[in-house]
C-alpha cells in the first residue's frame, strides 16, 4: 500500500505543476454536484462516476479522486487501484486533440506499428503523453473495430481509414497548416 | 403498455414500413455504422443532403448499420418510387451527383459504382445485391435486418417481426422456453461454446430472490468487430433476446456491459432503451404480464481480461476487474452473489430468431454438434472484407475463397479465435469450422475473428504481436499468466531481434504448456496457443529466425535492410523529400544512395517508390 501512496504523491505532484503552467482548475465544486446528482453514491458506481469526472475534466485530477473518495466512501489507495488498472484513465491533462493508433490485429498485420511510429516521431511522445505545445495527446488502442479498414489512426472524431506512413504525414503536414492559416 | 396495445403500434409499424418500401418520393440509405464512417460516409451524407437541396429534391435519407461488405464502403442505396432499391458502392462526395443525376433526369439506372439491387426479380441485367459472391453463400439470421432498417426507429424493427418473440415467450414456460433453446442447439457464441440452455438451467433452479442478467458486448478481442456492427446496426434484436434469456431465467435487472471505445453502438443502445421504455417493454409488468426488467448500460473503461465472466462482475461492482476461482460458477454466484447469467451479444441476439422460428428452423443449420449460424469478422489480406454470417460447418476454405474472394498474394495462415486462438496453415483449409474442428486443430472458435494472413505477414512476429497483448491485459492475480507469459514475449522479443538460440523453441513450448495448465482464468489458460499453434504449424519460420537470422517475410525490423535497386531507380527524389532521417541521398535523375546506418526503417520511402507515378519500384525490403 505503501507503494500506491508513494505513487498518489508522484501524480499529484506532476498534476499540481501541469495545472498550475495551464491554469486549470480541476473539478470545482459545483461542477462536482451536477455529476453526483446522477448517480446513487453507492460504491458500484465508481467507475462510471470516475468516467464521468474525466469527460468533464478531461483527466483524473488528484483533487476530483479526493472528492469522489470521500463522497463514495472508498479510500484514495482503493481508487488509484481501480483507475490504474484500466486502460481509459489518465491522470494529466489531456492535449487538445486526441490521437489514436489502432494496434489491433488487423491493423497490426497491416503495419500499425509504422503509423505508430510516425506519431511518436512527429510528435516527440510516447502514448499516454501529450505533446510540448499541448496540442495532441497520443494514444495507443487496441482495436477500435474498423478491421476492415485497416490501418486506421482517429483524431478526435475522425476516422481515418487505410492510412499508410505517407497518408499520415500528409494528414499532419496538413493540420499543421491549417493552423498557421487560420 | 399491454399485448392489445403493442399489437396495434406493430400494425401501425408495418404500413409505415410498407409505405417506406413503396415510397413516393426517393428514399436514399446509406451505411453509416463505425465502418462506413471511418470509410468517409459523414462526408458522404452531408454531400448528399447538399446535393438534394441544390436540385431541390424532395428525398427521405436514412442513416443504416452496417450491411456486411466493409470492403465497398460507404454504401449508398438509392430506392425511386415504384423501383427497387439499388446499391452503390465506394462512395465519395464527390460522386454524389453521378449517382443521383440521372435517377432525378430519369435517364435509367447509373452504372457507376453499381453493385447490385435489392429487388427480387431481374432488372436490366442488374445483379441482385445478395447474389454477389460475398453474399450468396451466407444465411443471414442474426444479421437479417443489419444494413436494411433504421436503426433509431423502433417501428422498422417493430414491421420486421419485431417483440413477437417476447410475446410469445409470456405465453410460455421458462421450462418450455428452456427446452427450445435446448433443441435449437445454440451454444455461447462468446467463444467458449457452452450451451446456452444448460448455463441458464443451473441458474433458475438456484434458489434466490434475484437473478441478474448480463450481456458481454466487452468485445475485447483485436480484429474482431461482430458485437458492435451488430449493436449498430440492429439494437433491438439485443434488447429483445435480452428480454427472453431474463423471463427465462427469472432475473429482474439487467446490465449491458460494453466497451467505451464503441460510442456509437452505446449511443444506439440507449436510444433503443428509451424506445423500449416508451413502449413498456422495460419496466414493471411488461406487455401486461407480471414479468418485470430493466436494462442499466455500464461502460467497460479499457480491460481485456473483463471478458472473463468473474472479471467482468468484478468491474461491474466497481473493482478491479481480476478474475476469481471457480465454482461457485456465475450462475450459481455472480453479481453481488446472486446467480448471473452472462450471455454473449450474437447468442441474446439469435435468441428471437430462435423462438420466433421454432429450433427445428434453427438447427437445420450447422454440424451435428455444433448448430445454427455465426458471424465472423473477416479482415486481413483478404479480397472482400467485412461482417459476414455463416452457418457452422462451413470450410475455412470456402468462407475464405468463396466469400472473402482469396488473397492477393499466396495464402499463408488464418488465425482464429484472437490472442486466444492460433494461426491454421493451408492444411486447414478444408476444416469445417466448428467448435469440436477449431480446438482439435490447437485453434479455438472465439468470438469470431477471422484475420488471414500472406506471405508478407510474418507467423514469429503476430506471435509476439499477441503475446504482448496478453502479457499487457494479464491482471496479474496469477504467477503462471503474470510471470509466464512476460517470459514468452522475452524468448520471441529476442527471436524476432535475430537472437534467438535453438533451445528457445523447447521452452516456450514447455513455458506454454506450464501456463495452460496452470493459469486461474480463460485468459492465461488460452494465451499460449498462438504460440504453441505457430511453433506446430510453422515451425521453419521460426528457425530461420534463429539459425539463418533471416525473416521470411521480411517484417522483422532487425533482420530486414532497406536497399535501392539501382538499375531500376528513376532518381525522381521522391524518396529523399520523404525520408526523415536524410538517409537517402543522389542528385536529380542518378540512382540514389541509401545509407543503412542512418535508416531507421520508416517504410516513408518504400511506400513512394510503390504508389508514386514517376518512381520506379526501385526500394526494396529484404531479409
Amino acid at each position: 500500500m505503501a507503494v500506491i501512496g508513494a505513487d498518489n504523491l508522484r501524480i499529484e505532484r506532476k498534476q499540481n505543476i501541469l495545472a498550475s503552467t495551464k491554469g486549470l482548475m480541476p473539478m470545482a465544486k459545483n461542477v462536482f454536484t451536477k455529476v453526483m446528482q446522477d448517480f446513487a453514491g453507492e460504491a458500484e458506481d465508481l467507475i462510471p462516476v470516475l468516467q464521468r469526472v474525466q469527460e468533464t475534466d478531461g483527466y483524473l485530477s488528484a483533487n476530483a479522486v479526493r472528492r469522489v473518495s470521500r463522497w463514495l466512501k472508498v479510500s484514495e489507495n482503493e481508487i488509484y487501484g481501480v483507475t490504474t488498472f484500466y486502460a481509459q484513465f489518465r491522470f494529466t491533462p489531456p492535449g487538445r486533440h486526441h490521437i489514436k493508433a489502432c494496434l489491433g490485429t488487423a491493423c497490426h498485420v497491416q503495419g500499425g506499428e509504422q503509423m505508430l511510429d510516425v506519431l511518436e516521431r512527429r510528435l516527440e511522445i510516447k502514448p499516454g503523453e501529450t505533446s510540448a505545445d499541448g496540442e495532441y495527446d497520443l494514444e495507443r488502442v487496441a482495436c477500435l473495430g474498423c478491421c476492415a479498414l485497416a490501418p486506421v489512426v482517429t483524431i478526435d472524431d475522425m476516422i481515418y481509414s487505410r492510412m499508410s506512413v505517407l497518408k499520415l504525414q500528409r494528414l499532419l503536414d496538413e493540420r499543421e497548416d491549417n493552423k498557421q492559416t487560420p | 403498455m399491454s399485448a392489445k396495445t403493442i399489437s396495434k403500434r406493430r400494425k401501425s409499424a408495418e404500413g409505415k414500413w410498407e409505405k417506406l418500401q413503396n415510397s413516393t418520393r426517393p428514399v436514399i440509405y446509406i451505411g453509416a455504422g463505425s465502418c462506413g464512417r471511418a470509410a468517409g460516409a459523414t462526408k458522404v451524407i452531408e454531400a448528399i443532403k447538399g446535393h438534394l437541396k441544390e436540385k431541390k429534391v424532395d428525398a427521405k435519407v436514412i442513416e443504416v448499420g452496417c450491411i456486411g461488405p466493409c470492403y465497398l464502403e460507404p454504401l449508398v442505396d438509392i430506392q425511386m418510387p415504384g423501383k427497387p432499391r439499388v446499391s452503390y458502392s465506394n462512395i465519395a462526395p464527390e460522386h454524389t451527383a453521378r449517382i443521383l443525376d440521372p435517377f432525378f433526369k430519369d435517364n435509367g439506372i447509373p452504372r457507376f459504382h453499381l453493385v447490385g439491387h435489392f429487388g427480387g426479380e431481374e432488372l436490366d441485367g442488374i445483379p441482385r445485391f445478395y447474389d454477389q459472391p460475398m453474399l450468396a453463400p451466407q444465411v443471414r439470421i442474426v444479421l437479417r435486418n443489419c444494413g436494411i432498417i433504421d436503426p433509431e426507429d423502433v417501428d422498422h424493427y417493430l414491421a420486421r417481426d419485431g417483440y413477437k418473440a417476447i410475446e410469445k415467450c409470456l405465453s410460455m414456460s421458462w421450462k418450455e422456453i428452456i427446452e427450445t433453446v435446448k433443441d435449437s442447439g445454440l451454444r455461447g457464441r462468446g467463444g467458449a461454446g457452452f450451451p446456452t440452455w444448460r448455463k441458464w438451467l443451473f441458474c433458475r433452479e438456484t434458489k434466490s430472490d434475484q437473478r441478474f442478467l448480463i450481456c458481454n458486448a466487452d468485445e475485447g478481442d483485436p480484429g474482431a468487430f461482430m458485437n458492435r456492427s451488430l449493436i449498430e446496426g440492429d439494437p433491438h434484436a439485443l434488447l429483445e433476446g435480452m428480454l427472453i434469456a431474463a423471463y427465462t431465467i427469472g432475473a429482474s435487472k439487467g446490465f449491458i456491459y460494453i466497451r467505451a471505445e464503441y460510442p456509437l453502438a452505446i449511443e444506439r443502445l440507449k436510444h433503443a432503451i428509451a424506445r423500449m421504455r416508451e413502449l413498456g417493454l422495460l419496466g414493471d409488468n411488461i406487455l401486461g404480464s407480471d414479468f418485470c426488467f430493466d436494462i442499466k448500460i455500464k461502460e467497460g473503461a479499457g480491460a481485456f481480461v473483463c471478458g472473463e465472466e468473474t472479471a467482468l462482475i468484478a468491474s461491474i461492482e466497481g473493482k478491479r476487474g481480476m478474475p476469481r476461482t471457480r465454482p461457485p460458477f456465475p450462475a450459481v454466484s455472480g453479481l453481488r452473489d446472486k446467480p448471473t447469467i452472462i450471455n454473449n451479444v450474437e447468442t441474446l441476439a439469435t435468441l428471437p430468431n430462435i423462438i420466433r422460428n421454432g429450433a427445428e428452423w434453427y438447427n437445420q443449420f450447422g454440424t451435428e454438434t455444433s448448430k445454427g449460424t455465426k458471424t465472423f469478422s473477416l479482415v486481413g489480406k483478404v479480397r472482400r472484407t467485412g461482417l459476414i454470417e455463416v452457418p457452422l460447418g462451413m470450410t475455412l476454405r470456402e468462407v475464405i475463397y468463396d466469400i472473402g474472394g482469396g488473397l492477393v498474394k499466396d495464402f499463408k495462415a488464418v488465425q482464429t479465435g484472437g490472442p486466444s486462438g492460433g494461426c491454421l496453415g493451408e492444411e486447414f483449409l478444408d476444416t469445417p469450422i466448428d467448435y469440436e474442428n477449431l480446438a482439435a486443430a490447437g485453434s479455438i472458435m472465439g468470438s469470431g475473428g477471422l484475420i488471414v494472413v500472406d506471405k508478407d505477414t510474418c507467423i514469429v512476429d503476430t506471435a509476439k504481436y499477441f503475446l504482448s497483448f496478453t502479457q499487457a491485459e494479464s491482471c496479474g492475480k496469477c504467477v503462471p499468466c503474470r510471470v509466464g507469459t512476460k517470459h514468452l514475449v522475452q524468448i520471441l522479443e529476442r527471436i524476432c531481434k535475430g537472437k534467438g538460440e535453438l533451445e528457445d523453441i523447447a521452452k516456450l513450448e514447455k513455458l506454454g504448456n506450464a501456463i495452460k495448465g496452470g493459469a486461474l482464468c480463460g485468459l492465461g489458460q488460452t494465451a499460449p496457443n498462438p504460440v504453441l499453434s505457430s511453433l506446430r504449424y510453422f515451425r521453419d519460420e521460426f528457425l530461420s529466425h534463429i539459425k539463418d537470422k533471416r525473416c521470411p517475410a521480411a517484417v522483422c525490423r532487425d533482420l530486414v535492410v532497406y536497399r535501392i535497386i539501382k538499375e531500376k531507380c528513376t532518381g525522381c527524389q521522391r524518396c529523399v523529400q520523404v525520408c526523415p532521417t536524410q538517409a537517402i541521398s543522389g542528385p536529380r535523375s542518378e540512382p540514389h544512395n541509401l545509407d543503412e546506418e542512418k535508416c531507421i526503417k520508416c517504410r516513408s520511402c518504400y511506400e513512394v517508390c510503390r504508389f508514386d507515378a514517376i518512381a520506379g519500384d526501385a526500394i526494396v525490403i529484404e531479409s
